[in-house]
């Protein structure tokens, strides 16, 4: 197996983007789904390779930015909890809540450790009977094999002091929702490698051809994007509406029939909020009445919370790519990722942190 | 979303009830579960994402993509000279 | 009459948090808005990792530096040497020679004495390394539950040479920035023994005296302009903190900076930037361009600095900023970093 080097090669890369200029004869709309491909985008600077036809959007594929609010409350809540040990991805510490985060919540006194993976969390549960161990479940259709597997695994050992907050979502009611909004200008989506690799592209076939927009199931690595982006707009110049997958050594039409298999074992389609957007019909996983018990939520009454969300940050926006991050006035100035006003300017594949972290040199800032 | 890693499964193992194993990521070595990968084996790479296997990766796949784009990048060889910095 | 006034910046953080000490952005933050504006001389101000000042003719170097690292004895080296060789080359940051150490012991109730006389004599070794003699000391014990074991403090006084002037303030445009090796070596070696992250691997920490590859850097040219030893906070951090100190812009080249396979590795695994993650045994130089080949041979020629580069330049364009050409030619902003890098997983 190759090594990631010959994916991010420059001689390779400008070798598909001057193919993609030969093929380009106007302007298209392309949207990346997925947070990880936004970051990798900024990260290379894959964007300033691109022929100025092609405006990539950024779409609302990053589990930290869209978890909503009155969760990231209600973690906060449960974390400060004397007897709790509150475990989670790294990436969920710095989202601001209402008024504060995890990183605050640790300093003053709340034991919060960062994991690497949700199965760790059960090895802490089993270490620590007498406390009581809650694991932060956010994440897409990628996660949610292992989130569901920890539950699973909780059950089958009969662990008593396991929980979890679950925030999982769905890629396919979003697409249907940006796809419905009549503000929409997405021409094609990259559809994200790895939620794909869980679940394949079947999902996908009938919204391209309800919505007449091509997708292409997109890896990761600069090239591997670059390969998207071109198969994208050869479908457009061609009139072609199509679900392609251009990222064939993970991914497969039918995904991983286990991690399905778990998934709908454990987890059940309800309505879910997202951060910014607001509530999107069957876009989220709950666990199922079986798996209850370890609900987080159920487990620990956290009352009503009062949820104060800044009225400057125009994050939903930039979520459905409507805007540029650049494009609001609280950016790199109210916003920024030491002071974040919203979650997209906290999470490292927040459209909005990956502009500033790496692309403020190539635009001037509004307002 | 969803940072996932390509490993090659160094070993295979059960534990707790699950298949777990050792992925190597250049150097690195790590466990992960392998649950969902029900018939990986030693020495086989797969996608690894918060601990677990994904999906296998395909050799085949891998090496036709980086083959199409070496032929590609063969005859645009001449541009590669890395640009200044401006 | 005194009132007491929190700086803005620091507002947003009622309570001290862990990025407070991990030498990115709120590190910065608290020197900038609490510490140099009440301490406030001459000295202090331009914020160098010492101070520099004459006695009688003669000009000292002066720095101290505390140790709180977990776990205490990890790959390839230990908090003793590292509280040695951490002030040794803080020292050797200004072209100073190193001469004298002291060493302040907080020990934890019930913290083992076999543990400690470990911690001591690699202490001992370092120094003896490094050449320099630890000359006074303290011993304090906290109470169980107060501290991790052991906490060290070491200050250290070198002598600098006359006619050599460093400081981060004194880069200027054209000069060339040498990197004396491959990076991330630290830091990853630590995050390998974290509870939650635990991973295998043979990276072991780079921690090592500096204060050689500077003597010999300094034997081919003083016009050095700049030196710092990017520590917590990677190289990212160090160049920000040059590039605003000297009101530089700054252009690195990613293919010129060698990152280890297995430190790149653990990287991917974790989602964390090789720029951010910390070096005990690197120093980054900014010299005039046209020495700065026969800079980088004398660093080559010494086992440190073996894989020593030039890995971009000063520049008057964007002050403040440091831009990276990426793998793929294209350009991004290396940000300073911000609290802590956190494992980006999801």
């Amino acid at each position: 197996m190759k090594s990631l080097d010959a994916y991010r090669d420059e001689v390779q890369v400008r070798a598909v983007f001057d193919q993609l200029a030969r093929v380009i004869t106007r302007e298209w709309t392309l949207m990346e789904v997925c947070g990880g491909q936004t970051h990798s985008i900024m990260r290379f600077g894959i964007d300033q390779l691109l022929p100025k036809q092609i405006d990539l959007v950024h779409g609302p594929g990053c589990p930290v930015c869209v978890t909503p609010l009155e969760l990231i409350d209600k973690a906060l809540v449960i974390a400060a909890r004397p007897n709790v040990i509150f475990t989670s991805f790294g990436d969920m510490l710095r989202v601001p809540g209402s008024t504060t985060d995890l990183f605050q919540v640790k300093a003053r006194g709340g034991d919060v450790r960062i994991l690497y993976s949700p199965l760790d969390a059960l090895r802490i549960a089993r270490d620590n009977p007498s406390k009581q161990v809650v694991f932060f479940g956010v994440g897409f259709e990628t996660t949610a094999p292992a989130n569901g597997m920890a539950v699973f695994q909780a059950k089958r050992e009969a662990l008593k002091n396991f929980s979890m907050l679950v925030s999982h979502v769905r890629v396919p009611p979003a697409i249907t929702a940006l796809m419905s909004d009549p503000a929409n200008r997405v021409q094609a989506f990259l559809a994200a490698g790895h939620v794909c690799a869980v679940m394949g592209y079947w999902e996908y076939e009938p919204l391209a051809a309800q919505f007449r927009v091509p997708m292409i199931v997109t890896g990761f690595e600069p090239l591997d994007i670059a390969n998207g982006i071109l198969a994208a707009v050869r479908q457009l110049e061609q009139g072609r509406v199509e679900v392609e997958n251009a990222y064939p050594r993970a991914v497969t039409r039918e995904g991983n029939q286990p991690a399905q298999a778990l998934i709908a074992q454990v987890f059940e389609v309800c309505d879910r909020k997202w951060r910014g957007i607001g509530e999107i019909p069957q876009s989220g996983w709950r666990l199922r009445d079986e798996f209850r018990e370890y609900d987080a939520e159920q487990r620990f009454d956290v009352g009503s919370l009062h949820v104060n969300e800044s009225p400057l940050c125009i994050s939903g926006l930039v979520l459905q790519g409507r805007k540029k991050p650049n494009e609001c006035v609280a950016f790199g100035k109210q916003c920024t990722p030491a002071k974040p006003l919203g979650a997209t300017m906290v999470s490292s594949e927040g459209a909005c942190a990956a502009y500033y972290r790496y692309a403020r040199h190539t635009f001037a800032v509004v307002g | 979303m969803c940072l996932g890693v390509p490993g090659k499964i160094v070993d295979i193992y059960e534990a707790s009830g699950l298949k777990m194993g050792r992925v190597d990521f250049g150097g690195v070595t790590k466990e992960a579960c392998l649950e969902y990968v029900p018939d990986i084996q030693v020495g086989e790479y797969t996608v690894i994402h918060v601990g677990f296997a994904i999906s296998r990766l395909s050799e085949a796949d891998a090496q036709e993509t980086l083959a199409l784009l070496r032929e590609v990048g063969a005859f645009e060889e001449e541009l590669g000279a890395p640009n200044e910095i401006t | 009459m005194i009132t007491l006034q929190c700086p803005l910046p620091l507002r947003d953080y009622p309570n001290i948090v862990m990025g407070h000490g991990g030498g990115g952005k709120l590190s910065h933050d608290l020197v900038q808005h609490l510490f140099a504006p009440a301490f406030d001389n001459a000295l202090l101000a331009p914020l160098n990792d010492q101070a520099v000042f004459a006695v009688e003719g003669a000009r000292l170097a002066f720095t101290t530096d505390s140790f709180v690292v977990k776990p205490i004895f990890f790959p390839g080296s230990d908090i003793g040497a590292l509280a040695v060789n951490g002030t040794v080359n803080d020292l050797a940051m200004s072209g100073a020679r190193p001469i004298y150490l002291s060493a302040g012991f907080i020990l934890e109730e019930g913290f083992a004495l076999d543990d400690l006389t470990r911690v001591v004599y690699s202490m001992a070794e370092a120094a003896k390394r490094a050449g320099v003699q630890i000359i006074t000391g303290d011993t304090k014990v906290v109470e169980e539950g107060h501290g991790d074991g052991i906490y060290i403090n070491t200050a250290g006084i070198g002598i600098a040479p006359n006619g050599v002037n460093i400081a981060a303030a004194n880069a200027r445009a054209g000069d060339a920035i040498i990197l004396s090796g491959a990076i991330g070596l630290h830091g990853i070696a630590i995050l390998s023994q974290r509870e939650g992250l635990r991973f295998d691997s043979e990276i072991v920490s780079d921690c090592a005296p500096l204060h050689d590859l500077v003597a010999a850097m300094l034997a081919v040219t003083q016009d050095i302009h700049t030196l710092r030893d990017p520590t917590r906070g990677g190289i990212a951090s160090a160049l920000n903190e040059i590039a605003e100190a000297a009101k530089i812009g700054i252009e690195i080249d990613e293919r010129a900076i060698a990152v280890p396979r297995d430190v790149a590795s653990a990287c991917e695994m974790l989602g964390l930037d090789p720029f951010y993650v910390a070096n005990e045994g690197k120093l980054i130089a900014f010299a005039p361009s046209e020495i700065a080949p026969r800079v980088v041979a004398a660093l080559r020629a010494h086992p440190l600095g073996r894989d020593a580069a030039i890995i971009g330049r000063a520049v008057t364009a964007h002050p403040g900023m440091v831009v990276a050409r990426t793998s793929i030619g294209a350009t991004r902003v290396v940000d300073m970093m911000i609290g802590e890098q956190l494992p980006r997983i999801c």
